[in-house]
Protein backbone atom coordinates (compact mmCIF):
# COMPACT_ATOMS: atom_id res chain seq x y z
CA UNK A 1 0.00 0.00 0.00
CA UNK A 2 1.55 3.31 -1.00
CA UNK A 3 1.98 5.95 1.65
CA UNK A 4 -0.65 8.67 1.46
CA UNK A 5 0.68 12.17 1.83
CA UNK A 6 -1.19 15.35 2.52
CA UNK A 7 -2.02 17.41 -0.50
CA UNK A 8 -0.62 20.94 -0.58
CA UNK A 9 -2.85 23.58 -2.07
CA UNK A 10 -1.96 27.12 -3.01
CA UNK A 11 -4.80 29.45 -2.06
CA UNK A 12 -4.15 32.80 -3.63
CA UNK A 13 -2.33 35.23 -3.99
CA UNK A 14 -4.94 36.24 -6.54
CA UNK A 15 -7.81 34.07 -5.36
CA UNK A 16 -11.02 36.10 -5.50
CA UNK A 17 -11.96 35.03 -1.98
CA UNK A 18 -8.52 35.73 -0.54
CA UNK A 19 -9.16 39.46 -0.06
CA UNK A 20 -6.33 40.93 -2.01
CA UNK A 21 -2.93 39.38 -1.96
CA UNK A 22 -3.14 36.72 0.73
CA UNK A 23 -1.25 33.59 -0.21
CA UNK A 24 -2.19 30.58 1.86
CA UNK A 25 -0.34 27.30 1.62
CA UNK A 26 -2.90 24.77 2.74
CA UNK A 27 -1.94 21.24 3.69
CA UNK A 28 -5.03 19.19 3.06
CA UNK A 29 -6.10 15.77 4.11
CA UNK A 30 -8.86 15.25 1.61
CA UNK A 31 -10.92 18.37 2.08
CA UNK A 32 -9.88 18.96 5.66
CA UNK A 33 -7.22 21.52 6.48
CA UNK A 34 -4.26 20.11 8.38
CA UNK A 35 -2.14 23.21 8.33
CA UNK A 36 -2.54 26.70 6.94
CA UNK A 37 0.51 28.81 6.30
CA UNK A 38 -0.22 32.41 5.36
CA UNK A 39 2.47 34.03 3.24
CA UNK A 40 2.33 37.78 3.52
CA UNK A 41 4.34 40.66 2.20
CA UNK A 42 3.03 40.91 -1.34
CA UNK A 43 1.66 44.37 -0.66
CA UNK A 44 4.66 45.60 1.32
CA UNK A 45 5.26 49.24 0.51
CA UNK A 46 7.64 50.14 3.28
CA UNK A 47 5.41 52.74 4.91
CA UNK A 48 7.39 52.65 8.15
CA UNK A 49 10.69 53.20 6.39
CA UNK A 50 9.23 55.85 4.09
CA UNK A 51 8.04 57.80 7.11
CA UNK A 52 11.62 58.05 8.39
CA UNK A 53 12.59 60.23 5.45
CA UNK A 54 9.61 62.57 5.57
CA UNK A 55 8.59 65.32 7.93
CA UNK A 56 5.79 64.26 10.24
CA UNK A 57 2.90 65.89 8.40
CA UNK A 58 3.87 64.39 5.05
CA UNK A 59 3.19 60.85 6.21
CA UNK A 60 -0.49 61.52 6.93
CA UNK A 61 -1.42 60.65 3.36
CA UNK A 62 0.45 57.37 3.62
CA UNK A 63 -1.50 56.37 6.71
CA UNK A 64 -4.70 56.42 4.63
CA UNK A 65 -3.18 53.78 2.44
CA UNK A 66 -2.46 51.32 5.23
CA UNK A 67 -5.90 49.96 5.85
CA UNK A 68 -7.49 51.42 2.76
CA UNK A 69 -11.05 50.77 3.89
CA UNK A 70 -10.79 52.69 7.17
CA UNK A 71 -8.76 55.68 6.13
CA UNK A 72 -9.41 58.35 8.73
CA UNK A 73 -8.96 55.93 11.63
CA UNK A 74 -5.42 55.21 10.49
CA UNK A 75 -4.70 58.91 10.35
CA UNK A 76 -6.12 59.29 13.83
CA UNK A 77 -3.74 56.72 15.29
CA UNK A 78 -0.74 58.45 13.76
CA UNK A 79 -1.84 61.97 14.64
CA UNK A 80 -2.59 60.93 18.20
CA UNK A 81 0.93 59.59 18.72
CA UNK A 82 2.44 62.87 17.48
CA UNK A 83 0.10 64.94 19.62
CA UNK A 84 1.00 62.83 22.62
CA UNK A 85 4.68 63.54 22.11
CA UNK A 86 4.11 67.23 21.55
CA UNK A 87 1.86 67.33 24.59
CA UNK A 88 -0.91 69.15 22.76
CA UNK A 89 -4.61 68.50 22.37
CA UNK A 90 -6.78 69.43 19.45
CA UNK A 91 -9.65 71.87 20.10
CA UNK A 92 -12.81 70.21 21.34
CA UNK A 93 -14.66 70.75 18.06
CA UNK A 94 -11.88 68.98 16.20
CA UNK A 95 -12.11 66.15 18.72
CA UNK A 96 -15.79 65.76 17.99
CA UNK A 97 -15.21 65.89 14.24
CA UNK A 98 -12.60 63.18 14.62
CA UNK A 99 -14.95 61.07 16.72
CA UNK A 100 -17.70 61.48 14.16
CA UNK A 101 -15.47 60.57 11.25
CA UNK A 102 -13.96 57.64 13.09
CA UNK A 103 -17.46 56.27 13.42
CA UNK A 104 -18.33 57.07 9.81
CA UNK A 105 -15.19 55.14 8.95
CA UNK A 106 -16.21 52.27 11.18
CA UNK A 107 -19.51 51.99 9.35
CA UNK A 108 -17.70 52.23 6.01
CA UNK A 109 -15.37 49.44 7.04
CA UNK A 110 -18.06 47.18 8.41
CA UNK A 111 -20.22 47.72 5.33
CA UNK A 112 -17.40 46.63 3.09
CA UNK A 113 -16.69 43.75 5.41
CA UNK A 114 -20.27 42.51 5.46
CA UNK A 115 -20.58 42.90 1.70
CA UNK A 116 -17.39 41.04 0.94
CA UNK A 117 -17.93 38.43 3.64
CA UNK A 118 -21.44 37.65 2.44
CA UNK A 119 -20.24 37.56 -1.15
CA UNK A 120 -17.54 35.06 -0.23
CA UNK A 121 -20.03 32.90 1.60
CA UNK A 122 -22.51 33.08 -1.25
CA UNK A 123 -24.88 36.00 -0.77
CA UNK A 124 -24.53 38.37 -3.70
CA UNK A 125 -27.22 40.88 -2.74
CA UNK A 126 -25.54 42.07 0.46
CA UNK A 127 -22.63 43.47 -1.50
CA UNK A 128 -24.93 45.68 -3.57
CA UNK A 129 -26.87 46.93 -0.56
CA UNK A 130 -23.73 47.62 1.45
CA UNK A 131 -22.22 49.64 -1.36
CA UNK A 132 -25.35 51.71 -1.72
CA UNK A 133 -24.88 52.94 1.85
CA UNK A 134 -21.14 53.31 1.40
CA UNK A 135 -21.87 55.70 -1.43
CA UNK A 136 -23.59 58.13 0.94
CA UNK A 137 -20.75 57.98 3.43
CA UNK A 138 -18.15 58.43 0.74
CA UNK A 139 -20.01 61.54 -0.33
CA UNK A 140 -19.54 62.75 3.23
CA UNK A 141 -15.85 61.95 2.98
CA UNK A 142 -15.59 63.81 -0.29
CA UNK A 143 -17.52 66.82 0.93
CA UNK A 144 -15.23 67.26 3.91
CA UNK A 145 -11.83 66.30 2.55
CA UNK A 146 -12.04 66.31 -1.23
CA UNK A 147 -11.33 62.64 -1.72
CA UNK A 148 -13.64 59.69 -1.50
CA UNK A 149 -11.09 57.33 -0.01
CA UNK A 150 -7.67 58.73 0.79
CA UNK A 151 -8.83 61.70 2.78
CA UNK A 152 -5.66 63.06 4.45
CA UNK A 153 -8.02 65.19 6.48
CA UNK A 154 -6.70 64.97 10.04
CA UNK A 155 -3.84 67.25 10.95
CA UNK A 156 -1.64 67.52 14.00
CA UNK A 157 -3.55 69.84 16.30
CA UNK A 158 -6.94 69.48 14.64
CA UNK A 159 -8.40 68.78 11.24
CA UNK A 160 -7.73 70.50 7.92
CA UNK A 161 -10.98 72.35 7.32
CA UNK A 162 -14.30 72.81 9.08
CA UNK A 163 -17.36 70.91 7.91
CA UNK A 164 -18.92 72.47 4.81
CA UNK A 165 -22.24 74.28 5.11
CA UNK A 166 -23.40 73.03 1.78
CA UNK A 167 -23.56 69.63 0.15
CA UNK A 168 -22.86 69.25 -3.56
CA UNK A 169 -26.03 68.57 -5.52
CA UNK A 170 -27.19 66.53 -8.48
CA UNK A 171 -27.73 68.38 -11.72
CA UNK A 172 -30.36 67.98 -14.36
CA UNK A 173 -29.50 66.00 -17.48
CA UNK A 174 -31.17 63.88 -20.11
CA UNK A 175 -31.70 61.05 -17.65
CA UNK A 176 -33.11 63.14 -14.84
CA UNK A 177 -35.85 65.72 -15.13
CA UNK A 178 -36.46 68.47 -12.59
CA UNK A 179 -38.63 66.25 -10.40
CA UNK A 180 -35.98 63.52 -10.29
CA UNK A 181 -33.28 66.01 -9.38
CA UNK A 182 -35.46 67.40 -6.61
CA UNK A 183 -35.97 63.91 -5.22
CA UNK A 184 -32.26 63.05 -5.48
CA UNK A 185 -31.28 66.29 -3.78
CA UNK A 186 -33.86 65.79 -1.04
CA UNK A 187 -31.36 65.43 1.81
CA UNK A 188 -28.65 67.51 0.18
CA UNK A 189 -30.41 70.82 0.72
CA UNK A 190 -28.78 71.55 4.06
CA UNK A 191 -25.27 71.27 5.41
CA UNK A 192 -23.08 68.21 5.65
CA UNK A 193 -24.41 67.58 9.14
CA UNK A 194 -27.99 67.56 7.82
CA UNK A 195 -27.01 65.10 5.13
CA UNK A 196 -25.30 62.87 7.66
CA UNK A 197 -28.23 63.13 10.03
CA UNK A 198 -30.70 61.98 7.40
CA UNK A 199 -28.34 59.08 6.75
CA UNK A 200 -28.27 58.13 10.43
CA UNK A 201 -32.06 58.11 10.40
CA UNK A 202 -32.20 55.77 7.42
CA UNK A 203 -29.32 53.57 8.42
CA UNK A 204 -30.87 51.48 11.25
CA UNK A 205 -33.56 50.34 8.80
CA UNK A 206 -30.88 49.27 6.36
CA UNK A 207 -29.15 47.29 9.09
CA UNK A 208 -32.49 45.65 9.83
CA UNK A 209 -32.66 44.63 6.18
CA UNK A 210 -29.19 43.13 6.33
CA UNK A 211 -30.22 41.19 9.39
CA UNK A 212 -33.40 39.97 7.71
CA UNK A 213 -31.30 38.73 4.85
CA UNK A 214 -28.57 37.09 6.91
CA UNK A 215 -29.08 36.63 10.65
CA UNK A 216 -31.63 33.81 10.54
CA UNK A 217 -30.79 32.59 7.09
CA UNK A 218 -30.07 28.87 7.26
CA UNK A 219 -27.29 28.93 4.67
CA UNK A 220 -25.58 31.84 6.43
CA UNK A 221 -25.82 30.03 9.75
CA UNK A 222 -24.58 26.74 8.32
CA UNK A 223 -21.56 28.52 6.95
CA UNK A 224 -20.77 30.59 10.06
CA UNK A 225 -21.92 28.94 13.26
CA UNK A 226 -19.09 27.04 14.99
CA UNK A 227 -16.56 28.02 12.34
CA UNK A 228 -13.27 29.39 13.61
CA UNK A 229 -14.04 29.19 17.32
CA UNK A 230 -11.55 31.05 19.49
CA UNK A 231 -11.76 30.86 23.26
CA UNK A 232 -11.41 34.12 25.22
CA UNK A 233 -8.08 32.97 26.68
CA UNK A 234 -6.67 32.05 23.29
CA UNK A 235 -7.96 35.27 21.76
CA UNK A 236 -5.98 37.25 24.33
CA UNK A 237 -2.89 35.10 23.89
CA UNK A 238 -3.02 35.51 20.12
CA UNK A 239 -3.12 39.28 20.45
CA UNK A 240 -6.60 39.67 19.02
CA UNK A 241 -8.25 43.05 19.30
CA UNK A 242 -11.45 44.64 18.13
CA UNK A 243 -14.39 42.58 16.99
CA UNK A 244 -12.26 39.42 16.91
CA UNK A 245 -11.65 39.72 20.65
CA UNK A 246 -15.14 40.92 21.53
CA UNK A 247 -16.66 38.09 19.52
CA UNK A 248 -14.97 35.71 21.96
CA UNK A 249 -16.64 37.46 24.86
CA UNK A 250 -13.88 39.72 26.14
CA UNK A 251 -15.19 43.17 26.85
CA UNK A 252 -12.31 45.25 25.56
CA UNK A 253 -12.70 48.44 23.62
CA UNK A 254 -10.13 51.24 23.67
CA UNK A 255 -12.91 53.77 23.16
CA UNK A 256 -14.14 52.83 26.65
CA UNK A 257 -10.95 51.66 28.34
CA UNK A 258 -8.63 54.47 27.24
CA UNK A 259 -10.94 57.13 25.86
CA UNK A 260 -9.42 59.40 23.26
CA UNK A 261 -10.94 62.24 21.22
CA UNK A 262 -14.51 62.76 22.47
CA UNK A 263 -15.35 59.15 23.27
CA UNK A 264 -15.66 59.85 26.98
CA UNK A 265 -18.42 62.35 26.19
CA UNK A 266 -20.65 60.12 24.06
CA UNK A 267 -22.85 57.25 25.14
CA UNK A 268 -22.50 53.87 23.52
CA UNK A 269 -22.33 50.19 24.39
CA UNK A 270 -19.79 47.54 23.57
CA UNK A 271 -21.37 44.42 22.07
CA UNK A 272 -19.69 41.13 22.94
CA UNK A 273 -20.22 37.59 21.71
CA UNK A 274 -20.53 34.38 23.71
CA UNK A 275 -19.24 31.49 21.60
CA UNK A 276 -16.33 33.11 19.80
CA UNK A 277 -17.33 31.70 16.42
CA UNK A 278 -17.72 33.50 13.11
CA UNK A 279 -21.42 33.98 13.64
CA UNK A 280 -20.86 35.82 16.93
CA UNK A 281 -18.30 38.07 15.31
CA UNK A 282 -20.86 38.83 12.62
CA UNK A 283 -23.42 39.77 15.28
CA UNK A 284 -20.87 41.91 17.11
CA UNK A 285 -20.01 43.88 13.98
CA UNK A 286 -23.66 44.37 13.09
CA UNK A 287 -24.30 45.78 16.55
CA UNK A 288 -21.19 47.94 16.29
CA UNK A 289 -22.69 49.56 13.20
CA UNK A 290 -25.81 50.43 15.18
CA UNK A 291 -23.72 51.83 18.04
CA UNK A 292 -21.59 53.86 15.63
CA UNK A 293 -24.79 55.28 14.24
CA UNK A 294 -25.74 56.41 17.74
CA UNK A 295 -22.34 58.03 18.29
CA UNK A 296 -22.59 59.89 14.99
CA UNK A 297 -26.00 61.22 16.02
CA UNK A 298 -24.64 62.53 19.33
CA UNK A 299 -21.68 64.14 17.57
CA UNK A 300 -23.98 65.82 15.05
CA UNK A 301 -26.05 67.31 17.87
CA UNK A 302 -22.97 68.62 19.63
CA UNK A 303 -21.33 69.98 16.48
CA UNK A 304 -24.49 71.86 15.52
CA UNK A 305 -24.58 73.66 18.86
CA UNK A 306 -20.88 74.38 19.23
CA UNK A 307 -19.16 76.18 16.39
CA UNK A 308 -15.52 77.04 16.89
CA UNK A 309 -11.97 76.39 15.81
CA UNK A 310 -11.06 73.06 14.31
CA UNK A 311 -7.34 73.62 14.56
CA UNK A 312 -5.04 74.87 17.29
CA UNK A 313 -3.87 78.46 17.21
CA UNK A 314 -0.29 77.33 17.78
CA UNK A 315 1.36 78.02 14.44
CA UNK A 316 4.54 76.27 15.38
CA UNK A 317 2.49 73.13 14.74
CA UNK A 318 -0.63 73.99 12.75
CA UNK A 319 -0.89 75.88 9.49
CA UNK A 320 -1.99 79.50 9.84
CA UNK A 321 -5.19 80.62 8.10
CA UNK A 322 -5.01 81.41 4.43
CA UNK A 323 -5.88 85.11 4.60
CA UNK A 324 -3.40 85.73 7.41
CA UNK A 325 -0.65 84.09 5.34
CA UNK A 326 -1.37 86.60 2.62
CA UNK A 327 -1.58 89.64 4.89
CA UNK A 328 0.76 88.97 7.76
CA UNK A 329 4.52 88.46 7.56
CA UNK A 330 4.77 86.34 10.69
CA UNK A 331 2.09 83.94 9.44
CA UNK A 332 3.85 83.70 6.10
CA UNK A 333 7.09 82.77 7.84
CA UNK A 334 5.25 80.15 9.89
CA UNK A 335 3.68 78.84 6.71
CA UNK A 336 7.05 78.52 4.96
CA UNK A 337 8.66 76.95 8.01
CA UNK A 338 5.89 74.41 8.47
CA UNK A 339 5.79 73.39 4.84
CA UNK A 340 9.53 73.04 4.39
CA UNK A 341 10.84 72.10 7.80
CA UNK A 342 7.75 71.01 9.68
CA UNK A 343 8.00 70.77 13.43
CA UNK A 344 10.37 68.88 15.68
CA UNK A 345 9.25 66.38 18.26
CA UNK A 346 11.07 66.28 21.59
CA UNK A 347 13.49 63.45 22.01
CA UNK A 348 11.78 60.34 23.31
CA UNK A 349 9.17 57.84 22.34
CA UNK A 350 5.42 57.46 22.49
CA UNK A 351 2.78 54.92 21.65
CA UNK A 352 -0.80 55.92 20.96
CA UNK A 353 -3.53 53.52 19.97
CA UNK A 354 -7.08 53.90 18.81
CA UNK A 355 -9.96 51.51 18.40
CA UNK A 356 -9.77 50.99 14.69
CA UNK A 357 -12.70 49.16 13.03
CA UNK A 358 -10.53 46.05 12.91
CA UNK A 359 -8.97 46.28 16.34
CA UNK A 360 -6.22 48.19 18.05
CA UNK A 361 -4.32 50.36 15.63
CA UNK A 362 -1.34 52.00 17.19
CA UNK A 363 1.65 54.06 16.20
CA UNK A 364 4.89 53.89 18.11
CA UNK A 365 7.14 56.83 17.39
CA UNK A 366 10.75 57.11 18.42
CA UNK A 367 12.11 60.59 18.00
CA UNK A 368 15.66 61.81 18.20
CA UNK A 369 14.49 65.38 18.37
CA UNK A 370 14.45 65.94 14.61
CA UNK A 371 11.59 66.88 12.32
CA UNK A 372 11.34 63.30 11.06
CA UNK A 373 10.67 60.16 13.08
CA UNK A 374 13.76 58.17 13.96
CA UNK A 375 11.58 55.11 13.79
CA UNK A 376 7.88 54.63 13.26
CA UNK A 377 6.32 51.31 14.16
CA UNK A 378 2.77 50.66 13.14
CA UNK A 379 0.80 48.14 15.13
CA UNK A 380 -1.80 46.83 12.72
CA UNK A 381 -4.60 44.67 14.09
CA UNK A 382 -4.86 42.55 10.95
CA UNK A 383 -1.36 41.16 11.40
CA UNK A 384 -2.22 39.44 14.68
CA UNK A 385 -5.42 38.11 13.18
CA UNK A 386 -3.84 36.65 10.08
CA UNK A 387 -1.19 35.03 12.28
CA UNK A 388 -3.94 33.00 13.88
CA UNK A 389 -5.06 31.64 10.52
CA UNK A 390 -3.48 28.25 11.15
CA UNK A 391 -5.09 27.79 14.53
CA UNK A 392 -8.50 28.95 13.34
CA UNK A 393 -8.68 26.86 10.18
CA UNK A 394 -7.20 23.61 11.49
CA UNK A 395 -9.70 20.80 11.17
CA UNK A 396 -12.14 22.80 9.08
CA UNK A 397 -13.06 22.20 5.47
CA UNK A 398 -11.57 24.11 2.56
CA UNK A 399 -14.73 26.18 2.09
CA UNK A 400 -14.51 27.33 5.72
CA UNK A 401 -11.15 28.98 5.04
CA UNK A 402 -13.06 31.52 3.00
CA UNK A 403 -15.42 32.16 5.91
CA UNK A 404 -12.51 32.59 8.29
CA UNK A 405 -10.70 35.04 6.01
CA UNK A 406 -13.94 36.96 5.84
CA UNK A 407 -14.55 36.94 9.57
CA UNK A 408 -11.02 38.11 10.28
CA UNK A 409 -11.70 41.17 8.12
CA UNK A 410 -8.20 41.22 6.71
CA UNK A 411 -7.00 44.08 4.60
CA UNK A 412 -3.54 43.62 3.23
CA UNK A 413 -2.62 47.25 3.18
CA UNK A 414 -2.18 47.16 6.94
CA UNK A 415 -0.89 43.60 7.31
CA UNK A 416 1.97 44.14 4.89
CA UNK A 417 2.32 47.89 5.46
CA UNK B 1 -42.31 22.38 23.53
CA UNK B 2 -43.95 25.33 21.80
CA UNK B 3 -40.60 26.79 20.83
CA UNK B 4 -39.54 23.46 19.30
CA UNK B 5 -42.77 23.36 17.36
CA UNK B 6 -42.24 26.93 16.24
CA UNK B 7 -38.74 26.04 15.13
CA UNK B 8 -39.97 23.14 13.02
CA UNK B 9 -42.79 25.13 11.46
CA UNK B 10 -40.35 27.90 10.57
CA UNK B 11 -37.83 25.46 9.17
CA UNK B 12 -40.26 23.58 6.96
CA UNK B 13 -42.06 26.65 5.67
CA UNK B 14 -38.73 28.29 4.71
CA UNK B 15 -39.86 31.24 6.80
CA UNK B 16 -36.57 33.16 7.06
CA UNK B 17 -35.72 32.60 3.41
CA UNK B 18 -39.06 34.04 2.35
CA UNK B 19 -38.50 36.97 4.69
CA UNK B 20 -35.20 37.63 2.98
CA UNK B 21 -36.85 37.32 -0.41
CA UNK B 22 -39.42 39.91 0.61
CA UNK B 23 -36.57 42.41 1.16
CA UNK B 24 -35.02 41.76 -2.23
CA UNK B 25 -38.49 41.58 -3.81
CA UNK B 26 -39.34 45.00 -2.44
CA UNK B 27 -36.30 46.48 -4.15
CA UNK B 28 -37.33 44.85 -7.42
CA UNK B 29 -40.21 47.30 -7.64
CA UNK B 30 -38.47 50.34 -6.14
CA UNK B 31 -36.90 53.14 -8.13
CA UNK B 32 -33.37 52.21 -9.12
CA UNK B 33 -30.38 54.15 -7.83
CA UNK B 34 -28.13 53.29 -10.77
CA UNK B 35 -26.21 56.20 -12.27
CA UNK B 36 -25.86 56.23 -16.07
CA UNK B 37 -22.26 57.28 -15.82
CA UNK B 38 -20.89 59.36 -18.64
CA UNK B 39 -24.16 61.24 -19.15
CA UNK B 40 -25.21 61.30 -15.53
CA UNK B 41 -22.80 62.08 -12.72
CA UNK B 42 -22.82 62.04 -8.98
CA UNK B 43 -22.43 65.39 -7.20
CA UNK B 44 -18.88 66.55 -6.70
CA UNK B 45 -17.54 68.57 -3.81
CA UNK B 46 -15.74 71.87 -4.45
CA UNK B 47 -12.94 70.41 -2.33
CA UNK B 48 -12.37 67.61 -4.82
CA UNK B 49 -8.74 66.80 -5.54
CA UNK B 50 -8.23 65.73 -9.11
CA UNK B 51 -6.00 66.72 -12.03
CA UNK B 52 -3.59 69.56 -11.30
CA UNK B 53 -3.58 72.95 -12.94
CA UNK B 54 -1.46 76.09 -12.80
CA UNK B 55 -3.41 79.33 -12.58
CA UNK B 56 -2.88 82.84 -13.91
CA UNK B 57 -3.83 86.24 -12.59
CA UNK B 58 -6.61 88.15 -14.34
CA UNK B 59 -4.03 90.08 -16.41
CA UNK B 60 -2.70 86.82 -17.85
CA UNK B 61 0.47 86.74 -15.75
CA UNK B 62 1.23 83.30 -14.34
CA UNK B 63 0.87 83.10 -10.58
CA UNK B 64 3.69 80.72 -9.82
CA UNK B 65 6.75 82.46 -8.40
CA UNK B 66 8.91 79.34 -8.13
CA UNK B 67 9.06 79.37 -4.35
CA UNK B 68 9.20 75.57 -4.53
CA UNK B 69 7.04 75.03 -1.47
CA UNK B 70 4.96 72.49 -3.37
CA UNK B 71 8.12 70.66 -4.38
CA UNK B 72 9.23 70.62 -0.75
CA UNK B 73 5.93 69.45 0.69
CA UNK B 74 5.10 66.81 -1.91
CA UNK B 75 5.28 63.50 0.00
CA UNK B 76 5.65 61.50 -3.21
CA UNK B 77 8.34 63.76 -4.73
CA UNK B 78 6.18 64.10 -7.81
CA UNK B 79 6.94 67.76 -8.52
CA UNK B 80 10.11 69.00 -10.20
CA UNK B 81 10.80 72.71 -10.51
CA UNK B 82 13.60 74.71 -12.07
CA UNK B 83 13.62 78.49 -11.98
CA UNK B 84 15.40 81.46 -13.49
CA UNK B 85 15.16 85.20 -13.46
CA UNK B 86 13.07 86.52 -16.32
CA UNK B 87 14.08 89.57 -18.46
CA UNK B 88 11.81 91.81 -16.38
CA UNK B 89 13.63 90.75 -13.22
CA UNK B 90 10.91 88.53 -11.76
CA UNK B 91 11.50 85.00 -10.61
CA UNK B 92 9.61 82.39 -12.63
CA UNK B 93 9.77 78.68 -13.27
CA UNK B 94 11.46 77.42 -16.38
CA UNK B 95 10.32 73.94 -15.65
CA UNK B 96 7.33 72.67 -13.68
CA UNK B 97 6.77 68.96 -14.08
CA UNK B 98 4.31 66.80 -12.19
CA UNK B 99 4.65 63.07 -12.47
CA UNK B 100 1.04 61.97 -12.36
CA UNK B 101 2.05 58.37 -11.64
CA UNK B 102 3.89 59.40 -8.49
CA UNK B 103 1.26 61.87 -7.32
CA UNK B 104 -0.94 60.58 -4.50
CA UNK B 105 -3.47 63.44 -4.78
CA UNK B 106 -3.10 64.46 -1.14
CA UNK B 107 -3.65 68.14 -1.88
CA UNK B 108 -0.59 69.28 0.09
CA UNK B 109 0.79 71.25 -2.88
CA UNK B 110 -2.36 73.33 -3.04
CA UNK B 111 -2.26 73.79 0.72
CA UNK B 112 1.36 74.92 0.55
CA UNK B 113 1.10 77.33 -2.38
CA UNK B 114 1.20 80.91 -1.04
CA UNK B 115 -0.13 82.42 -4.31
CA UNK B 116 -2.83 79.86 -5.19
CA UNK B 117 -0.94 78.92 -8.34
CA UNK B 118 -0.97 75.14 -8.19
CA UNK B 119 -4.45 73.76 -7.62
CA UNK B 120 -6.16 70.40 -7.80
CA UNK B 121 -9.23 70.63 -9.97
CA UNK B 122 -12.45 68.67 -10.20
CA UNK B 123 -11.25 66.88 -13.32
CA UNK B 124 -10.76 63.20 -12.64
CA UNK B 125 -11.35 61.79 -16.11
CA UNK B 126 -8.06 61.83 -18.00
CA UNK B 127 -5.66 59.38 -19.50
CA UNK B 128 -2.17 59.15 -20.95
CA UNK B 129 -1.25 57.45 -24.17
CA UNK B 130 2.42 56.94 -23.36
CA UNK B 131 4.52 56.58 -20.26
CA UNK B 132 6.17 59.95 -20.86
CA UNK B 133 2.71 61.47 -21.14
CA UNK B 134 2.25 60.93 -17.43
CA UNK B 135 4.69 63.75 -16.72
CA UNK B 136 2.69 66.92 -17.11
CA UNK B 137 4.79 69.93 -18.11
CA UNK B 138 4.36 73.57 -17.20
CA UNK B 139 2.72 74.48 -20.51
CA UNK B 140 0.20 71.69 -20.20
CA UNK B 141 -0.58 72.67 -16.63
CA UNK B 142 -1.07 76.33 -17.56
CA UNK B 143 -3.24 75.40 -20.54
CA UNK B 144 -5.28 73.12 -18.30
CA UNK B 145 -5.70 75.97 -15.83
CA UNK B 146 -6.85 78.35 -18.56
CA UNK B 147 -9.40 75.83 -19.77
CA UNK B 148 -10.96 75.26 -16.34
CA UNK B 149 -10.38 78.68 -14.75
CA UNK B 150 -14.07 79.52 -14.28
CA UNK B 151 -14.73 76.35 -12.31
CA UNK B 152 -11.45 76.61 -10.38
CA UNK B 153 -12.14 80.19 -9.32
CA UNK B 154 -15.69 79.31 -8.31
CA UNK B 155 -14.55 76.40 -6.13
CA UNK B 156 -11.78 78.47 -4.49
CA UNK B 157 -14.29 81.22 -3.71
CA UNK B 158 -16.59 78.73 -1.95
CA UNK B 159 -13.70 77.24 -0.01
CA UNK B 160 -12.04 80.53 0.95
CA UNK B 161 -14.12 80.74 4.14
CA UNK B 162 -12.84 77.40 5.42
CA UNK B 163 -9.15 77.63 4.71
Amino acid sequence: MPEIRNFTLNFGPAHPAAHGVLRLILEMDGEVIQRADPHIGLLHRGTEKLAESKIYSQSIGYMDRLDYVSMMCNEHGYILAIEKMLGIQAPIRAQYIRTMFDEVTRILNHLLWIGAHALDVGAMTMFLYAFREREDLMDVYEAVSGARLHASYYRVGGVYRDLPDEMPKYEQNRWNNAADVKRLNGDREGSLLDFLESFTQRFPNYVDEYETLLTDNRIWKQRLVDIGVVSPERAKQLGFTGAMLRGSGVEWDLRKKQPYAAYDRVKFDIPIGTNGDSYDRYLVRIEEMRQSNQIIKQCIDWLRKNPGDVSLDDHKVTMPKRDSVKGDMESLIHHFKLVTEGFCLPEGEAYAAIEHPKGEFGCYIVSDGANKPFRLKIRAPGFAHVSAMDEMTKGHMLADVVTIIGTQDIVFGEVDR
Amino acid sequence: MISTLKHYVKTFTLFELLQGLSVTGKYFFKKKITIQYPEQKTPMSPRFRGHHALRRYDNGEERCIACKLCEATCPALAIKIESEEREDGTRRTTRYDIDMFKCIYCGFCEEACPVDAIVETRVFEYHFESREGSIITKDELLAFGDKHETQIAKDRAVEAAYR
